[in-house]
């Protein structure tokens, strides 16, 4: 909403006080000023000329030489703009001007002609080529015959106005009008309001002669009204108006059109000016539209309606789409002699379904949309036709031909005058509550605790107790309440959850893994890219009206995503990624949700290049499946889960079928690790790439048992090693569970410190060497005892395994 | 015989006082006080002297077999010394060169001030509360006092799953379903941390995904001036104990009253620049009182219960406090952005 600071200042006393400061008080009373502008722009040196004589230019087809009067000296200027005539009062930029943009004004020569200033249109003064009307878009703007010769030309154009631009909430919708926003600013000024009173001249002839009016659809359209202008003459509007237009962005069309404007920026009230002989007949009928049904609008678009709709129709068809737009068929034209003008009410939220369904906001559905004052509606009615009558000679029908009821009562609200002050945190007496709605012009009264307030119709956003205790929060200045901490005490702090949430983070940064956060939408190509943990059968879901291909799926996993990041890099030649992210996936087996999805938290990282990099004397790191491995289980033993956890060989799509594993909780799958598909790695253009995922909610819910010292050994421990031939197929695993389970309880500890294939072993073969540490915590071993179980770790190697001892 | 001791004395002290390695001082301990060396020779010989003579011989060969025990060992070590300061300075590095890198990361810029977010709440006696990311209708829109056809609703921003169904607007709905939780026993001191969706084109400031922190306080008597208090504690801890912090009226449909906050420029300190729109002041959250039909919806009695809630942003909370120029960086993971943020 752009709020006229000139125009203001008729309604309210403003004398005293800036633009800037009158914005800072409307943003502090809770209606922000987003933009202040100056349409003067800092402009100087603009003053009214006569232009005396206007010669065609003798070396140029379109220039023109004029003699223009700037009241103490006369000065030849050249003039390339078609509609420039002798007699016409100007806008005339003296020599030494500056107009917006920097453009300065010197003294020049055009074609061998002195010029000395320049003759301006108003896009040249800044205005907006959308706003200047027609008959000067291409030329010089002409002032009134009443301008001044020799006085400062901006004041006869309204360019010496401030513009507050009001930022409209929805409890803000009484201050998209002048008269509202009159109320708003002598509230908070505290200063007296006057408003514009109108009185219609009516002739004897009822306008219910000429029209009647009937409301198919009540619920939809509480009011309709209509008046009846006739022997109007449709002229340009008088300057005070197009430039008051122009000031708060609507451009001016005819005096007809433009009243009808004016009084829907004064009063908030959308109106509709029909040609009554095109509107096709005596009646206003109006209904829902039907389904299917079509109206070309003034903006010359065919529209087709829905039964949802509302139509003004002349009985049979639309002649207007109620609150949003005029039809083609029954505009106001050059020729129009008689106005049907209607001022109705309709019901906001089905003028926000259709100007949504049809794309096609305007001024009056946005208004109409936030609610308008039910009482102010016959008064906007009588407002325009008194203009009308003004400014277009016509002559005003008797009466206002109506259907339904505008009147409102003044809503009454009662609450505890005390909760206001409970509610604020303020100690305010009566006195300074009962000044703040008189300030407001609200009807007040304190009866011993009661406070009761009459709302007025204008007001529809203050509808409860609460809204009373805002206004006068607003009213006397958030600046003036307190800063008081609670009163109760509460122990704030994290669940075992978070606390360990934070600690993964942690432990994966320390290992040098950055976090990550990337989109949960994905595209329905990438989310079925990688396997999930839980397996098979899980539907994509897919967003109902995505904005792209790209964003249209929830995601089923990290990893896709994750693996866009490493090509990300890898595009910009970073070859070394590793990277974690810890977020929610999606899950369900419902082919069209009825209810919300799984959704469960993941920890998920891809890996690739080095994972430590070359130096100068050392070699670097590269990642592989180990690495990989050992992270997770430094992981494992953070969390106090590393004798649950197993890794067990797998296969899962979008993973090499050889270098997978899946993670094992006790006996459940609750993630993997591995390489991903040399085929898809090339797929998506990656080198050797290693990632992980695993479910993160298991993993910090899992109930570990509360951390217990153990004594320190206090005899010594013997260690043997011991290098095994094995069959290819045999896993290091199943080795060193064989072992562990042989060598209890005194065998402690199984290190794998060497494995070996190669042509010192028959074909077929390899070897893996171990490390034994044997140890009884009460007393010393000895040789003996320690052979014993040793021979028998040995035994069960050979007879489960088929291991024996390389020699 | 004396002569000849003296000789030996001179002769083995100049030779173990020329020796330059320790290998050369070993064998001249051996020549000179081995069991085969001229000294213990010399007592051997003693038996062809005369009594007299032989304490006095003894005397003096024992004190010359000290000497040259003496010099040897001082000898050996200024040998040692020297050996020591030679292999000291052949093992000298160059410690300007550059240490072996140890991998060490960090977390992501919007994690680490949703904690410290979080952190400064606790403090405060709230805890962190989470909810689901795909929510029901209800939760996200009714519950919170935006009936469907509310104008502060609209289809176009939000996605959609089913028509009950779509990604969460805003983090609100988690205080929602908290206070439903508690069946209208207060307190519930909450702030809830999460992502949210909305239908926005990816730009410089508009991001479809990104991050809400909202705290909500329900309680017996609380105040608008405890929302007041709580909020300035929290500004001048995240921003700086030298922000000034101005609260204005603003409408949300879930609180009444509402406040907007603003704190001084961070740029321009308030004087005003283009970062905070030549006003001096940047909006940083917006809160208000708890709308009595949200805590009525969600089991509270407004009559005995109020309460405040407030919410912000994480991504314009780091873009102001790092000085990041553009939200996309937050989800384009690139590690020349993210390794920036070491020290957080
Ligand atoms: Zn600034």
């Amino acid at each position: 909403m752009k709020l006229s600071f000139k125009w203001l200042s008729e309604y309210v006393d403003l004398s005293g006080i800036t633009p800037e400061e009158l914005a800072e008080r409307i943003t502090k009373a809770g209606i922000e000023v987003e933009h202040i502008t100056d349409l003067s722009r800092g402009i100087k040196n603009v003053v009214v000329g006569l232009v005396k004589t206007c010669e065609p230019h003798p070396d140029s087809d379109h220039l023109h030489l004029c003699q223009v009067d700037l009241g103490d000296e006369v000065v030849q200027i050249v003039c390339g703009a078609p509609n420039v005539a002798a007699g016409q009062k100007v806008a005339v930029a003296k020599v030494g001007a500056v107009l917006p943009g920097d453009f300065k004004i010197k003294k020049a020569k055009l074609r061998g002609q002195v010029s000395e200033g320049m003759i301006c249109s108003l896009q040249e003064l800044g205005v907006d080529g959308h706003l200047v009307p027609k008959e000067y878009a291409d030329g010089i703007y002409v002032l009134d015959e009443e301008a001044v010769v020799g006085q400062d030309a901006l004041p006869y154009m309204n360019l010496d106005d401030v513009i507050l631009e009001l930022d409209i909430l929805p409890n803000s919708a009484h201050c998209m009008n002048m008269i509202g926003a009159a109320y708003e600013v002598a509230a908070i000024l505290d200063r007296v309001i006057k408003l514009p009173a109108p009185s219609v001249k009516e002739i004897e002839q009822k306008a219910s002669d000429k029209i009647a009016v009937q409301i198919d659809a009540k619920d939809g359209v509480p009011f309709y009204g209509a008046r009846v202008i006739e022997n109007v003459t449709i002229a340009p509007s008088p300057r005070w108006l197009q430039n008051r237009l122009i000031a708060v962005g609507i451009r001016p069309i005819n005096n007809i059109v433009d009243i009808t404007n004016y009084v829907l920026m004064e009063y908030g009230q959308p109106l509709h000016a029909f040609d009554y002989d095109r509107f096709g007949s005596d009646q206003v009928l109006v209904r829902r539209a039907r389904d299917g049904e079509k109206i070309t609008t003034l903006d010359d678009q065919e529209r087709t309606l829905s039964a949802e709709d509302l139509v003004i129709t002349n009985g049979e068809r639309p002649m207007a789409i109620a609150g949003v737009m005029g039809g083609a068929e029954s505009e106001v034209t050059n020729e129009t002699k008689t106005v049907l003008l209607e001022a109705a009410l309709f019901d906001g939220r089905s003028i926000r379904r259709t100007s949504s369904r049809l794309g096609l906001r305007t001024d009056a559905s946005s208004r109409f949309e936030k609610g308008i004052d039910p009482n102010r509606v016959m008064e906007a009615a009588d407002r325009a036709a008194q203009l009308m009558c003004e400014l277009a000679s016509g002559t005003v029908l008797q009466g206002i031909v109506q259907s339904g009821e505008a009147q409102v009562p003044p809503r009454a609200i009662s609450m505890p005058w005390a909760k206001i002050n409970a509610v604020l945190g303020t100690s305010l007496s009566k006195d300074t509550i009962l000044s703040v709605f008189r300030r407001l012009r609200f009807q007040a009264t304190i009866d011993g605790d009661a406070l009761t307030v009459s709302v007025p119709s204008r007001r529809p956003d203050v509808a409860i107790p609460e809204d009373l205790v805002e206004e006068v929060g607003r009213m006397i200045g958030y600046d003036h309440i307190p800063a008081t901490l609670p009163e109760g005490a509460t122990e704030g702090k994290l669940t075992d959850y978070q606390k360990k949430h934070r600690m993964v983070e942690r432990y994966m940064t320390g290992s040098g893994l950055y976090q990550a956060v990337t989109y949960s939408l994905t595209s329905e190509d990438k989310v079925g890219a990688v396997s999930l943990i839980e397996g098979e059968g899980f539907r994509p879901i897919k967003l109902s009206m995505p904005m792209s291909e790209e964003r249209a799926v929830l995601r089923q996993s990290l990893l896709p995503e994750l693996l866009d990041v490493v090509k990300y890099h890898l595009n910009r030649h970073m070859k070394d990624v590793a990277l974690f992210e810890m977020g929610k996936v999606f899950l369900t087996k419902e082919e069209k949700l009825s209810q919300q999805p799984v959704e469960t938290e993941r920890l998920a990282g891809v890996l690739t290049g080095y994972f430590r990099p070359d130096d100068w004397h050392h070699d670097g790191l590269k990642v592989d499946f180990f690495a990989v491995k050992g992270l997770l289980e430094g992981l494992m033993a953070l969390l106090g889960l590393s004798d649950r956890i197993s890794f067990v060989p797998s296969t899962r799509k979008g993973l090499h079928p050889g270098r997978t594993a899946d993670i094992l909780l006790d006996d459940a799958v609750i993630g993997f690790l591995g390489q991903i598909h040399p085929v898809l790695q090339k797929t998506l253009e990656l080198n050797d790439t290693y990632a992980f995922e695993v479910d993160l909610r298991t993993l910090l819910q899992s109930e570990v048992p509360a951390l217990r010292y153990r004594s320190l050994p206090r005899f010594p421990a013997v260690t043997r090693d011991i290098a095994l031939v094995v069959d290819q197929d045999v896993s290091a695993g199943e080795l060193t569970e064989v072992i562990q389970k042989s060598g209890a309880p005194l065998l402690k500890e199984v290190r794998l410190f060497d494995v070996y294939t190669g042509e010192r072993l028959e074909s077929g073969k390899k070897s893996l060497a171990f490390s034994l540490t044997y140890l009884d915590p009460e007393r010393t071993l000895t040789d003996e005892e320690v052979t014993k179980v040793h021979n028998q770790v040995l035994n069960e190697l050979e007879t489960q395994l088929g291991a024996v001892l390389r020699s | 015989m004396k002569d000849q001791l003296e000789a030996l004395k001179s002769e083995a002290l100049a030779s173990v006082q020329e020796a330059s390695d320790l290998k050369t001082l070993q064998d001249l301990r051996v020549k000179y006080l081995g069991k085969k060396g001229p000294i213990t020779e010399v007592l051997r010989g003693m038996g062809k002297l005369s009594p007299e003579e032989r304490p006095v011989i003894g005397q003096l060969a024992n004190d010359i077999r000290n000497a040259i025990q003496a010099a040897i060992e001082d000898k050996q070590r200024k040998l040692e010394e020297e050996a020591i300061q030679k292999r000291l300075a052949s093992e000298t590095i160059d410690v300007t060169l550059p240490g072996r890198v140890m991998p060490k990361a960090n977390i992501h810029p919007l994690t680490a001030i949703v904690e410290e977010i979080e952190d400064l709440f606790i403090g405060m006696g709230f805890s962190v509360e989470e909810g689901p990311e795909v929510e029901t209708d209800y939760y996200n829109f009714e519950a919170l006092n935006l009936p469907k056809d509310h104008p502060a609703r609209d289809m176009q921003d939000s996605f959609y799953i089913t028509e009950d169904l779509l990604l969460r607007t805003q983090t609100s709905p988690v205080q929602a379903r908290s206070m439903e939780k508690h069946r209208g026993q207060g307190p519930v001191k909450i702030i809830c941390p999460g992502k949210v969706y909305r239908r926005d084109n990816d730009d410089a400031t508009h991001s479809h995904q990104f991050m809400q922190i909202e705290g909500l306080y329900v309680d017996k008597n609380v105040r608008l001036s405890d929302l007041k208090g709580v909020l300035t504690v929290f500004a001048k801890k995240m921003f700086g104990e030298d922000r000034d912090i101005r609260f204005r009226p603003s409408f949300f449909p879930f609180t009444e009253p509402s406040v907007e906050m603003d704190i001084s420029c961070f740029r321009c300190k308030g004087d005003g620049c283009s970062l905070c729109k030549h006003t001096g002041w940047i909006e940083i959250l917006g809160s208000g009182m708890v709308h009595p039909n949200v805590l009525e919806m969600s089991g509270f009695d407004p009559k005995v219960y109020t309460g405040f809630a407030f919410g912000m942003g994480p991504e314009r909370i780091a873009m102001l406090k790092y000085g990041i120029d553009d939200i996309r960086h937050y989800y384009t993971n690139d590690r020349r952005f993210l390794s920036q943020f070491k020290q957080v």
